[in-house]
């Protein structure tokens, strides 16, 4: 049997919090603001997408400590049981003189109204003690998930690129004082579970996997919060009741990522942005299609295991995944099974798993080299945005040229994430060539019949998508031209 | 911060001209800028949240509100009836704007009642609870499925004429005709909206808003209820961003919350969710316009006709002055030989449509452009050509024949020729179309797209009596000094201009010079902070109450020194008079044992400006803003998505107060414009509700979305031709126009498939839907074209 207590521990800024009054809805921000009057974090959107809320969760990861932008409007507080929570306030706090990172904007006029401004600091004092010297792209990607409405970013971006000429970030605090935090975090590791509440108030975190298993056994209905990247909104947005809510982000059992016989085994507890390390290195294509999920915030709480469990039509991983014909692993209590990850998607809203049941791992055949993979996302803005279409091509073609194999899986076209069958039919066997190409065309209208919603209209959505075969097909064959935009030259 | 004046310095530290950052940056960085929600709560504070009609059109049947009363936490739910004054809050006076609906909704996401409980989430669950029944009625959210001319207006239209258009464009040697569609744009300040009321004795009540327009929020707040405007005090530090979206639309949260705050004797706050503040307040005006343009083969424009056609919402607002400003911007930089100018302002089942950075100016240009557009393509030139061709004439020139506006205001201050001339040649506009035709001509998937288009913005507000201002300036005995106007600060740095500005008058460091909340309590009668007119206004307000006290010092020194007054000369934080000096501050104190008053109010009225709306006949503006930009685009052709790859901008500011703060106004512009008309999209669905309420569903640009090279210039050559505060001019709104280059730049990369014979007729927000479906419009005409 494990342990058991009643409260959660952590530390927010230099203080050590045990609390037992915490509600399985209460969000981070929440806390901040109104228990705590830490009211230095705005509320911009209270879903995730504004950034104003930007605080960093520092927490133990392979026993190193790493800290990471989040957002504070749609993490709950549970989930932040053993993380070092840091605030703009934590950065105030040395005399008269500002931190790096704030006199840097002050000097540069990066604040104009100034209610983004903390959660700007915030995500560029992430960037800036990970990449004391970022480059323009590295500087936009950490700045994905803040939103300015006033200075047009340039100022911003100016103040970015400056932020090391006025301090060092290896004698930043939080630098200076990692040994200390580490071992504060070590010993609020006890291995125990942590049971708050009951009925509408209930809250569960388990102490590693294997008591997940159990007590989804005993509580089938569940909500299981990993990242709360979708979660968040049904509290933030929709007032849902999620309790009883098993908060799963903090196991370790879960964040694994191995490679056995050219699978790629990826943990359902894994962060966009920990899969990208790996990811972008096997499949390049993959990682490029992570830089342009949610934001960095979103991408360091969001998960694949989330991504494909809550089955949404428009999640941005299925079709890749689909594509390079990956399956997933479900668990029940100590029963296992896997299963193709495209039947797992049964129809809208519903996918092929039981109460008591949750998403393991997902595993991905990594394409070999004569594999030709890529993934299309096109969306109304460039980053930060949901899809519209997406479209992922697998391809291997024979000695002859003709196509001996391929898979196309598409997301925002139907009511799942979905194969192109008929698409896939009429390459099989061909020669891959710009006439089989244009011919198999005129399937997509038997694989899709997509809406139109604010994102998109069906048309565009069906002719985008279509052209996306075209892009890919010129990819393949050596098209000499400019094919796509890009901020940046290739590296 | 303690601080010692520099007794010995050469200049004083925060003077006009210089490059002073925002008074607050310290604090923003910091997270120590209190907005309202950052503000301690009184004990007791409730909470407020407003129930939305779910319904586009149609009248309230039964209203069953006992599940909302019960739920945990209520305190009190509010409906029209408990409004005790009047339940309206048109900010026009045309009484169409109810504060609560009871009986008609006449929008999806209208506010039909308020829930007041113990916390924000017990107010928001609590709102869910309420079962509404209704009697549906048709509703219309398209004005696309209206008749401009005949349909229901929210408010009377304006006709602009100058000349005989119809003979014009008749005997005109060509002649088109088209229609634009122009889409609408959420304002998207990051802080939402919200109003804390604070009920205090007698009939008062103070009532912290984010607001533009404090004065009016005071007016709407003592009509709904029914109390004197002296028992209402309204005050603002900073909002989070405005962008015009506070100009009328605090009234709502703040007129509820001092209803609230009233009844229940305890302070009440009203901090709408975002998907509700963005559902249930106004936004720019979408528009469409009906053109016909006569020309002859060289591309000179001889007459035009528009039908401006805007979609207003259920109510008036400003769509009045809003779609005036429209046709007060349809010739944007260029001279309109003959002119009709029509403004429809169209009821719709929509929210209504408010203030948004322009005004309808931004609307009204982009259709002058698309009539320059159709020109060009027409006669077969570069769209450059046909702009610089039909420019308003030069400044100075003697004909006078060409610079008149279609209000009959003649332009006297044209410096657009200069402006364009010198931006075609930064950004070397002529190498770059040949450079840009050559690769198009090589590239089988993107294509690139090339655009520069000036800016002519009319800077006064058009209701004249809207064009004064007042400030309040206090002189300590310490030589500190407290500063007050009616301006408010939503980012833009008005507050640290006009420090600047007294700063300045007295000789004095800016840190001597306090800047503090705006409120109706120390400056009454104030106008909106908007029309770019802050700084115009507000610092000739100051410098005026600044004079005057220095005005004191001076007579009090010649008396007491017994010298000239031409003797006395402010220096940096000291004054000489006559051949001695000595500290400010020690003169002031001087100055008060001597009983002199030391505090004054200060006053200002734009000189010059009137206005006939019935004739269509004045002179609205006091003067033009001028600016261009020239951007370059590459563009998908599979997808339509596109990057911007540069921007260049050339922006006057006149003798500018502070070059940082410009810059950042001009950049911060020109990204919001860009925005406007690329991928902030407004969408309504088939049951009239508007779908894109958040930022997971509605795009405003990011970091990533900038110019990957953006240059930017202020043209520092012009001063004003008026003589503005230190020769400034206002720079609010007139760099949100320049981002129409880049939807010019889409175009001309649209226009590129068909290799230049077809106008694109893009519309706005050219998203990467509407220009992949524009390039695919624009193929299948080509081959109908070469199949005849």
């Amino acid at each position: 049997m494990v342990e058991v207590r009643s409260h959660i521990r952590f530390l927010l800024n230099g203080d050590d919090i045990t609390l037992s009054d915490v509600k399985p809805d209460e969000t981070l921000l929440d806390y901040l603001r109104l228990r705590r009057s830490l009211r230095g974090s705005k509320e911009g959107c209270a879903e995730g997408d504004c950034g104003a809320c930007t605080v960093l969760v520092g927490r133990l990861s392979g026993g190193g400590l790493v800290y990471e932008s989040v957002n504070g409007c749609i993490r709950f507080l549970a989930s932040l049981e053993g993380c070092h929570v840091v605030t703009v306030e934590h950065l105030n706090g040395q005399g008269d003189s500002l931190h790096p990172v704030q006199q840097a904007m002050v000097d540069f006029h990066g604040s104009q109204c100034g209610f983004c401004t903390p959660g700007f600091v915030m995500s560029l004092y992430s960037l800036w003690m990970r990449t004391p010297e970022p480059s323009d792209a590295a500087i936009e990607k950490a700045l994905q998930g803040n939103l300015c409405r006033c200075t047009g970013y340039e100022a911003i971006i100016r103040a970015a690129r400056a932020i090391s000429s006025y301090g060092k970030s290896a004698n930043d605090p939080l630098a200076l004082e990692r040994a200390a935090i580490t071992a504060r975090l070590s010993a609020l590791r006890d291995g125990a579970r942590v049971e708050i509440g009951s009925g509408k108030e209930r809250l569960v975190i388990p102490a590693d996997v294997d008591d997940l298993a159990d007590i989804l056994v005993t509580s089938p209905n569940a909500t299981i919060v990993s990242g709360s990247t979708d979660v968040g909104l049904w509290v933030t947005k929709f007032m849902r009741d999620i309790a009883p809510a098993v908060f799963i982000g903090n196991l370790e059992g879960l964040r694994i990522i191995s490679e056995t016989d050219g699978v790629l085994s990826i943990g359902a507890g894994v962060s966009y942005t920990e899969a990208h390390a790996v990811l972008s290195r096997h499949v390049p294509a993959l990682g490029a299609l992570i830089d342009r999920i949610g934001g960095e915030q979103v991408r360091n709480m969001g998960t694949i295991g989330g991504n494909i469990a809550n089955g949404s039509p428009i999640g941005d991983t299925p079709p890749p995944l689909i594509a390079l014909g990956a399956s997933v692993t479900l668990r029940k209590g100590g029963e296992r099974r896997t299963l193709d990850l495209e039947d797992f998607f049964i129809a809208y809203g519903k996918q092929d798993r039981a109460p008591g049941e949750f998403v393991e791992a997902v595993h991905v055949p990594l394409p070999g080299a004569e594999v030709k993979f890529a993934a299309y996302k096109v969306t109304k803005r460039r980053d930060e945005d949901i899809t519209s279409t997406l479209g992922a091509f697998r391809l291997e073609l024979a000695h002859d040229g003709t196509v001996a194999a391929i898979r196309i899986a598409y997301g925002g076209m139907a009511a799942t994430p979905k194969r192109a069958r008929a698409v896939e039919a009429a390459l099989l066997g061909k020669p891959w060539t710009e006439e089989t190409v244009e011919a198999a065309l005129a399937a997509y209208a038997e694989d899709f019949t997509p809406l139109t919603d604010m994102r998109a209209s069906a048309e565009y959505r069906a002719l985008a998508g279509r052209n996306l075969l075209l892009r890919f097909f010129a990819e393949t064959t050596g098209f000499a031209g400019p094919l796509t935009i890009s901020r940046y030259k290739a590296a | 911060m303690n601080h010692t004046p520099d007794l010995k310095a050469a200049a004083i530290k925060g003077g006009v001209a210089t490059d002073q950052r925002h008074d607050s940056a310290h604090k923003h960085v910091s997270g120590t800028a209190v907005y309202i929600d950052d503000m301690p709560e009184p004990a007791g504070t409730l909470h407020g949240c407003l129930g939305l009609a779910d319904i586009a059109h149609g009248t309230i049947t039964a209203m069953d509100l006992s599940a909302v009363r019960v739920a945990p936490g209520v305190v009190a739910v509010l409906t029209g009836a408990d409004v005790p004054g009047e339940n309206d809050i048109s900010p026009t006076g045309r009484h169409d704007e109810p504060i609560l609906t009871d009986t008609l909704v006449q929008f999806h996401g209208q506010p039909i009642f308020a829930v007041i409980a113990e916390t924000r989430e017990a107010a928001r669950r609590a709102c869910r609870l309420a079962k509404v029944e209704y009697d549906a009625l048709p509703f219309v959210t398209d004005i696309g499925a209206l008749d401009p001319l005949n349909d229901k207006l929210v408010t009377p239209p304006l006709t602009l004429k100058r000349g005989d258009a119809a003979d014009a464009i008749a005997a005109a040697p060509r002649r088109v005709s088209g229609r634009m569609r122009i889409g609408g744009q959420d304002h998207f300040y990051l802080e939402g909206h919200i109003a804390l009321a604070i009920p205090g004795e007698d009939q008062d009540v103070t009532v912290y808003s984010s607001t533009q327009h404090p004065s009016e929020v005071q007016h709407m707040v003592s009509h709904a209820l029914g109390v004197p405007s002296h028992a209402v005090t309204v005050e603002i530090r900073r909002m989070g961003g405005g962008f015009g979206g506070k100009e009328t639309q605090s009234n709502q949260f703040a007129a509820i919350a001092a209803i609230a705050a009233k009844k229940l004797n305890r302070a009440v706050k009203i901090r709408p969710d975002r998907d509700d503040d963005m559902t249930a307040t106004g936004k720019r005006h979408d528009f469409l316009v009906d053109y016909e343009v006569g020309f002859d083969d060289e591309g000179n424009i001889l007459g035009v006709d528009l039908v401006y056609a805007a979609r207003c919402g259920f109510s008036s607002d400003l769509s009045g002055p809003v779609t005036d400003r429209a046709l007060f911007h349809c010739d944007n930089a260029y001279f309109w030989p003959a002119v009709k100018a029509v403004s429809a302002p169209l009821y719709t089942n929509t929210v209504s449509n408010t203030a948004f950075r322009g005004f309808g100016g931004p609307q009204g240009m982009i259709g002058a452009e698309r009539v320059i557009d159709e020109v060009a393509f027409a006669v077969g030139k570069d769209p450059l050509e046909i702009r610089k061709l039909n420019f308003y004439g030069p400044n100075g020139d003697k004909n006078g024949d060409r610079n008149v506006t279609p209000y009959h205001q003649t332009v006297e201050d044209n410096i657009v020729h200069r402006i364009v001339a010198e931006l075609e040649e930064s950004a070397d506009y002529a190498r770059r179309r040949r450079q840009i035709a050559a690769f198009n001509a090589n590239s089988r998937f993107i294509k690139r797209g090339l655009a520069l288009t000036p800016v002519k913005f009319g800077i006064s507000f058009t209701a004249t009596h809207y064009n004064q201002a007042g400030a309040l300036v206090h002189v300590y005995t310490d030589g500190s000094v407290h500063l007050n106007h009616g301006g408010t600060e939503m980012g833009q740095g008005l507050y640290v201009k006009v420090a600047q500005v007294v700063a300045e008058e007295f000789q004095i460091d800016i840190d001597q010079v306090k800047i503090t909340a705006t409120t109706t309590g120390k400056v009454p009668n104030t106008s909106a902070t908007a029309a770019s007119s802050g700084s115009d206004l507000n610092g000739m307000a100051a410098q005026n109450a600044a004079r005057q006290i220095k005005d004191r010092l001076v007579d009090f020194a010649a008396d007491k020194f017994q010298v000239a007054a031409d003797q006395i000369v402010f220096l940096p934080n000291r004054v000489r008079i006559g051949n001695q000096e000595i500290a400010f501050a020690d003169l002031v104190k001087m100055a008060y044992f001597a009983r002199i008053q030391l505090s004054a109010a200060g006053f200002y009225k734009t000189p010059k400006i009137h206005w006939d709306r019935d004739k269509g006949e004045g002179h609205p503006f006091y003067y033009f803003a001028y600016g261009a930009s020239c951007s370059e685009v590459s563009v998908d052709t599979l997808t339509g998505e596109y990057v911007v790859e540069r921007t260049d901008i050339l922006h006057e500011t006149g003798r500018s107060l502070n070059r940082a703060i410009d810059l950042g106004q001009i950049e911060g512009g020109f990204i919001q414009g860009m925005g406007w008309l690329t991928t902030e999209e407004l969408w309504w669905d088939d049951k009239g509700r508007l779908r894109t309420h958040a930022p997971s569903t509605y795009k405003i640009p990011l970091a990533s979305d900038r110019p990957k090279i953006f240059n930017v210039t202020l043209a520092d050559w012009p001063e004003a031709f008026e003589p503005t505060i230190h020769r400034s001019k206002a720079v609010g709104e007139p760099p949100f126009m320049l981002g129409m280059s880049v939807f010019h730049a889409l175009s001309d990369a649209v226009a590129s498939v068909a290799d230049h014979r077809i106008c694109p007729r893009l519309d706005a927000p050219a998203t990467p839907e509407r220009v992949l479906m524009a390039m695919e419009r624009l193929k299948g005409e080509v081959a109908g074209v070469s199949k005849r």
